[in-house]
């Protein structure tokens, strides 16, 4: 894939930021966060727990549960609309229709009181005006191309007589079947067995290509960027650290918290050595230090770093981080 | 006003055999109903012949087979119509299959006919007892249609869209929550009058709100599951989340609710009836009158034992049965095995 931002975005978002209440303030979970997505493209958000990416997701979709909110100033462009200026009926027109979204577990994503196939069709329902039978048989369909084997016979089928993968393939044949132009994946697969992870990422990177539909993957995994991802963007504390091609972020790391990150992947071409890890812990929200917010833990440390909020520096086209240390680096 | 009834009861049983049949068609409750069945196989043949005496006893026409004392205008029901209380009595109190009158040893009209003896006023006892099972039902019945909704109305949309209606919600909960039950109770009926419609709704009005937390309780917890959270990502508006995802998965929190209070209602009737403001022909009103047959000497025991007894494996049956019921359909508890 090439550039998303020399073509036109599918999806470009601009100085996201969303706060929730901490002791009387307004803290940022996500602060002025930009990126943007090409037709059919896979941007991977990276990032430890609590560094913003599922929040980031649910403001695309503007499904922040109150007291969170999204800040006036940000801007969300899918398609060349402005989504968070639609009307409450236009954007869940727009939901499920244009972006969809699944989720991490697959065992809470299915009401169990409804047949599987019976919530395929309310999804497909929703947005297109088919019959009943035509709707089971699309259904059916889609059950088919997501790999449910007997799929006419699942459709009766209650989420609690199928197994995790299963239930998985089915919330994405859910989101599917209205043929959304980007998927939203929330860790699709951290609840899933290592060769069911497999499989589903096989799926989806076919789905991808036979629709051409683009996927926002969320996950904490680099096996699963490394599987799947055009393109890498990396968060830390809610705003994004680096961002490139996969080639670029996973082969030439240049942000300390990159570095770090892949550094302490267990792998078997270091067995018997100690495991690096970054020193210290992700800091609260609210307790974030004022400039880079990395400034706590990074090793690479000096004066500017806790005062400025360090700019996002150009490394190639597709290219750039946010470092105090690498912008000194390039202007000398 | 017999039409009124004849059409509930048309009603009720075209609505029972709806349920019956949509239940057969849906494995998780054919496979619960059979699980009930096997379990409470006697108290749910019990509690069928309550609902059929009930039943025949709401079906009523006017048209006369020939019995004196009944005015041509008058609908009786097929129990009134088997019984044929105008013309089956005695002068006063009979024992059970006594042959002769209780007090005084005069030769009775009907001899060893009054299966449970006769009253005061010479009325036959099983007939009075029979009468009282539409009473208990209807109680029950008839409340829980007010109460339920009330519930479901203010725990769901509590639960569902927080904040302000929540506080609000909770401010009047906790109102009425906190005003004793049987004074608020007895306060409405004086206001709104002693009819059954008004009895029921004053019971409706004071007993919502233990449902009613309980479901805002489960909301609060299924807003967040990640199903409704599909929902919404696909674009559901929210009076479909609500009907399609979250009344469905509170129906076994409303049915063993419904089974339990059903029971409390038919009990707090009788204290009611005790304190005089209780319906006719119940069995609370039974009570309330054998009160003061139990001081006489001989004792007249045969009134009481015979409302207490239809009230007491009513109660029983039902109990049992939501027992069994919330064994099954709530997943935390764990099912016994047989």
């Amino acid at each position: 894939m090439t550039d998303a931002a020399t073509n036109t975005p599918l999806l470009s978002v601009e100085d996201l930021s969303v706060t929730f209440p901490v002791r009387g303030e307004r803290a940022p979970v996500v602060d002025r966060v930009s990126f943007a997505m090409a037709p059919g493209e896979i941007l991977a958000l990276v990032g430890e727990s609590g560094c913003g990416k599922s929040m980031t997701a649910l403001a695309i979709l503007r499904l922040i549960a109150k007291p969170g909110r999204i800040e006036p100033h940000s801007r969300v462009v899918f398609d060349e609309r402005d989504i968070l200026r639609l009307k409450v009926t236009q954007m869940r027109a727009l939901r499920g229709a244009g972006i969809a979204m699944i989720f991490q577990e697959p065992m809470a994503s299915l009401n169990p009181v409804q047949t599987v196939g019976d919530q395929v069709i309310e999804a497909l329902r929703l947005h297109e005006r088919v019959s009943p039978a035509a709707a089971r048989d699309r259904a059916a369909e889609i059950f088919e191309r997501v790999g449910i084997p007997d799929p006419r016979g699942r459709l009766k089928a209650y989420p609690h007589q199928l197994s995790g993968g299963l239930k998985q393939r089915v919330m994405i044949a859910m989101m599917l079947v209205v043929r959304p132009r980007l998927l939203i994946a929330d860790e699709p697969t951290t609840a899933l067995d290592v060769t069911v992870q497999a499989q589903i990422l096989a799926l989806l990177r076919d789905l991808r290509e036979e629709l051409g539909m683009a996927v926002l993957l969320i996950t904490h995994d680099f096996g699963v960027v490394n599987e799947l991802a055009d393109r890498v963007a990396v968060m830390y504390g809610g705003r994004i650290a680096e961002e490139g091609t996969r080639a670029e972020v996973l082969g030439a790391p240049r942000h300390p918290y990159t570095q770090g990150l892949l550094r302490s992947i267990p792998s078997l071409a270091h067995r018997g050595e100690t495991l690096e890890e970054i020193a210290g812990t992700v800091p609260s929200v609210g307790l974030w230090p004022a400039g880079c917010r990395f400034a706590t833990r990074c090793p690479k440390v000096f004066e500017p770093c806790n005062a400025e909020v360090p700019p996002a520096v150009r490394l190639s086209d597709s290219h750039r981080a946010a470092c105090h240390e690498i912008a000194h680096e390039v202007r000398r | 006003m017999s039409w009124v009834s004849n059409i509930i009861v048309a009603l009720l049983v075209a609505g029972g055999a709806y349920v019956w049949i949509w239940a057969r068609s849906n494995r998780l409750w054919r496979e619960a109903m059979r699980a009930l069945v096997r379990r409470r196989r006697f108290a749910l043949i019990i509690l069928g012949v309550y609902v059929l005496i009930g039943l025949l006893d709401a079906v009523s026409w006017v048209g006369g087979d020939g019995v004196q004392g009944v005015a041509a205008s008058e609908a009786r029901s097929v129990i009134d119509r088997i019984f044929k209380p105008s013309i089956f009595r005695e002068k006063s109190y009979s024992e059970p299959f006594a042959q002769v009158e209780f007090v005084g040893g005069a030769a009775l009209t009907f001899p060893g006919q009054h299966v449970l003896g006769t009253d005061i006023l010479g009325d036959d006892v099983l007939y009075k007892t029979l009468k009282g099972v539409k009473v208990a039902l209807l109680i029950g019945g008839l409340t829980c249609l007010v109460l339920i909704p009330l519930a479901l109305l203010f725990g769901v949309s509590a639960g569902y869209f927080g904040g302000k209606i929540d506080d609000a919600v909770f401010f009047v909960m906790s109102t009425l929550a906190s005003i004793p039950n049987l004074l608020l109770l007895i306060a409405l009926i004086m206001a709104l009058g002693k009819g059954t419609l008004q009895v029921c709704f004053a019971l409706g009005i004071t007993g919502w709100v233990g449902l009613s937390r309980l479901t805002r309780a489960e909301t609060l917890k299924l807003r967040e599951l990640e199903y409704v959270q599909a929902a919404r990502a696909l674009g559901v508006s929210h009076p479909t989340i609500v009907m399609r995802h979250i009344l469905p998965n509170l129906a076994h929190l409303v049915i063993i609710t419904f089974a339990l209070l059903f029971t409390g209602l038919v009990l707090s009737e009788t204290i009611l009836a005790y304190l005089g403001i209780g319906l006719d022909g119940s069995w609370g009103r039974m009570i309330d009158q054998a009160r003061n047959e139990l001081s006489r000497d001989p004792v007249i025991w045969w009134n009481i034992v015979a409302a207490s007894s239809a009230l007491f494996i009513l109660v029983l049956c039902v109990n049992l049965i939501a027992d069994a019921l919330r064994d099954i359909l709530d997943p935390r508890t764990l099912r016994e095995r047989p």
